[in-house]
């Protein structure tokens, strides 16, 4: 409401020099910025070029012979990249819902607890891990994981192993893995934003179900649930776009030769391809993809959110 | 009586009555909470643990969060690798430097698009909204960064990632917030853009500053694809994190079995796991003793700017 009482005050932009002259500290600056723009991120665009082309190196991108959608062709016939395809899409999938879920549990959950401090510490706890490098989590999953690791002492210590398990050998394990890690690193963090929305829930709303005789579930299921409704709708979009990053740095520091046919995920066949093997143009194809697949996905529930009455992103 | 009908009134966690299912809801809400506590907590204080364990002893494994055989030669072994001081020099020369740059460079350009006078600003706002959904991709962007000569190179941590149009977003958010009588009296003094940006806009956003200089600095400190891609060959210019994932490489390629780990060492009182143990544990140390002091800047800065957009 503020921002459009402003919008309403503001002069109409119409362009003339002696305005231009005023702002020219504010000009040369942004002239700054969009040369910096252009160079880290418009120019690389101009590299999309080489997924088209049998890149060479010392051709560069204009001596390059074009080869039109060669590049393409060799990597849809490619099993393992549908595999890869697979595997990010179903890690993806499996991050997105399990991520979601645990937040908002726990934050409706945490809401719950009465004692100030005890609510506090919990949360402060909760979102530590989110600061952590993949690096240092990964490092400690694999502690814990290990054959000595907590993990393998419980299982058998209440009997459902034998012998301690080698969870990074199995590949059937390393979709779950990576999703408990992601769970255990964001869970907290993502909470944060439906904790605030929780608390601008109107509480003379809680009063008039209290009145009603609702108890606790009813008061979750009909004031806190539809009272956050937005903000999950909102993340939720933001989120489906991202689908299809949310597999690199966790899949390439789990991974190992063992689960391969379950952990490579689109950027690691990039890198391996385009950095690696130095086939820049298959590399580039595969990140191609991936941008366009995304953005599709992001248009595509903007436009489902739209039709159905909900938030949206644009 | 009365008192306590004016308190009942003002109550402000919802009152639930005192029935069988609520406290059965409290009990298992309770242990719902320490178990998500314990399950957070548990594997930091497990590495902290084993950090200060003997190496060779915490092979046999049953190490909780207690040392059982008490040393600090994970922690000396880790100071006198030259490598990991090397990275951790870096990493804290990166993440000084980068976070002063980035922070500047994203409330200049915040700054320019939330005056309202400013003729581009919804141009040059928009230009830098794209790049937040589109990229060119990691090779054009590697082949990009060679022809600069910023691989192999210190810059390529500060340069490239100077400006993140989410932060920039942030930024602008709370700009738009200052009302414009403040700008409007400075310039009726005389004050510039250079002036009011210095001397009115900036004492103003200092939360906001705290809460973007926070997580600049934190994503300084925690990257290491950019130190693995673009300066493996130059040793001199890695980062604690990515030494730390090639100790993790070496542990985990070892094949697992405690004895060719201890055949694989020279010195039998430390193991590639208790090093790996004491190198995570002093990565992770910055972040944890400044936590409980800027934790509120990184929720305010989530609400801030995570909401909007």
């Amino acid at each position: 409401m503020v921002s459009k009482q402003i919008k309403a005050k503001e002069p109409k932009a119409k362009f003339n020099w002696k305005e231009f002259k005023r702002q020219k500290v504010l000009m040369f600056w942004a002239a700054l910025f969009v040369i910096y723009g252009v160079i880290f991120c418009y120019a690389p665009l101009v590299g999309w070029l080489m997924a088209f082309q049998n890149y060479k190196p010392k051709d560069g991108i204009l001596g390059s012979q074009f080869i039109g959608l060669e590049k393409f062709i060799r990597l849809f016939s490619d099993s393992t990249f549908l595999q890869v395809i697979r595997n990010t899409l179903a890690m993806g999938i499996i991050n997105l819902v399990f991520t979601f879920v645990t937040a908002i549990a726990f934050a409706i959950l945490l809401n719950e607890v009465r004692s100030k401090f005890g609510k506090k510490t919990v949360q402060t706890i909760s979102y530590l891990p989110h600061f952590l490098s993949w690096i240092v989590v990964t490092g400690i999953l694999h502690d814990v994981l290990s054959g000595t690791g907590i993990i393998n002492e419980l299982l058998i210590n209440i009997g459902v192993l034998n012998q301690p398990l080698n969870f990074f050998a199995h590949p059937k394990f390393f979709w779950w893995i990576v999703g408990f890690a992601n769970i255990w690193k964001e869970t907290g963090w993502n909470a944060i934003i439906y904790l605030s929305a929780i608390t601008a829930i109107d509480p003379s709303l809680y009063e008039a179900a209290a009145i009603d005789g609702a108890g606790r579930w009813a008061k979750i299921k009909h004031i806190i649930l539809p009272g956050i409704k937005p903000t999950i709708m909102i993340l939720l979009l933001m989120n489906v776009g991202n689908v299809l990053n949310a597999g690199f740095e966790v899949q390439y520091l789990l991974g190992n030769g063992l689960v391969q046919s379950v952990s490579q995920t689109i950027d690691i066949f990039v890198l391996k391809w385009g950095i690696s093997q130095l086939d820049y143009s298959l590399g580039t194809a595969a990140g191609i993809f991936k941008s366009v697949v995304s953005i599709i996905l992001i248009v595509v529930a903007n436009q489902i959110a739209k039709r159905s009455g909900e938030e949206r992103l644009f | 009586m009365k008192q306590k009908k004016v308190n009942e009134a003002e109550g402000k966690a919802p009152k639930y009555k005192s029935s069988i299912s609520n406290s059965v809801f409290v009990v298992f809400n309770t242990i719902f909470m320490i178990v998500f506590v314990v399950i957070t907590l548990y594997p930091v204080l497990n590495t902290l643990a084993v950090s200060f364990n003997d190496g060779t002893d915490a092979l046999r494994g049953g190490i909780h969060i207690l040392p059982r055989k008490l040393t600090l030669q994970n922690y000396k072994t880790v100071l006198n690798k030259d490598n990991l001081m090397t990275g951790a020099w870096i990493s804290v020369a990166r993440t000084v430097l980068g976070t002063i740059t980035a922070l500047l460079a994203n409330a200049i350009l915040a700054f320019i698009v939330s005056r309202k006078r400013f003729m581009f600003k919804s141009q040059l706002s928009l230009f830098w909204v794209i790049t937040m959904y589109v990229n060119g991709g990691m090779i054009p962007i590697f082949l990009l960064y060679q022809n600069l000569g910023l691989t192999n190179s210190f810059w390529v941590y500060i340069i490239p990632g100077m400006i993140s149009a989410f932060n920039m977003l942030v930024m602008r958010t709370y700009m738009q917030g200052i009302p414009d009588s403040l700008e409007e009296s400075a310039q009726l003094d005389g004050a510039g853009y250079t002036t009011i940006f210095a001397k009115i806009i900036s004492p103003l956003c200092k939360p906001v500053y705290a809460t973007v200089a926070l997580f600049i600095a934190v994503g300084q400190w925690n990257s290491w694809f950019d130190a693995m891609l673009y300066n493996r060959m130059s040793a001199q210019y890695t980062t604690l994190q990515y030494e730390l994932m090639k100790l993790l490489s070496s542990v985990s390629n070892q094949g697992g079995s405690a004895e060719t780990m201890k055949n694989a060492l020279s010195s039998a009182a430390v193991t590639p796991t208790s090093v790996r143990a004491a190198a995570t544990i002093l990565t992770m140390l910055p972040i944890i003793c400044l936590y409980p002091f800027l934790q509120r800047y990184f929720v305010a800065g989530l609400t801030i700017g995570g909401v909007k957009e």
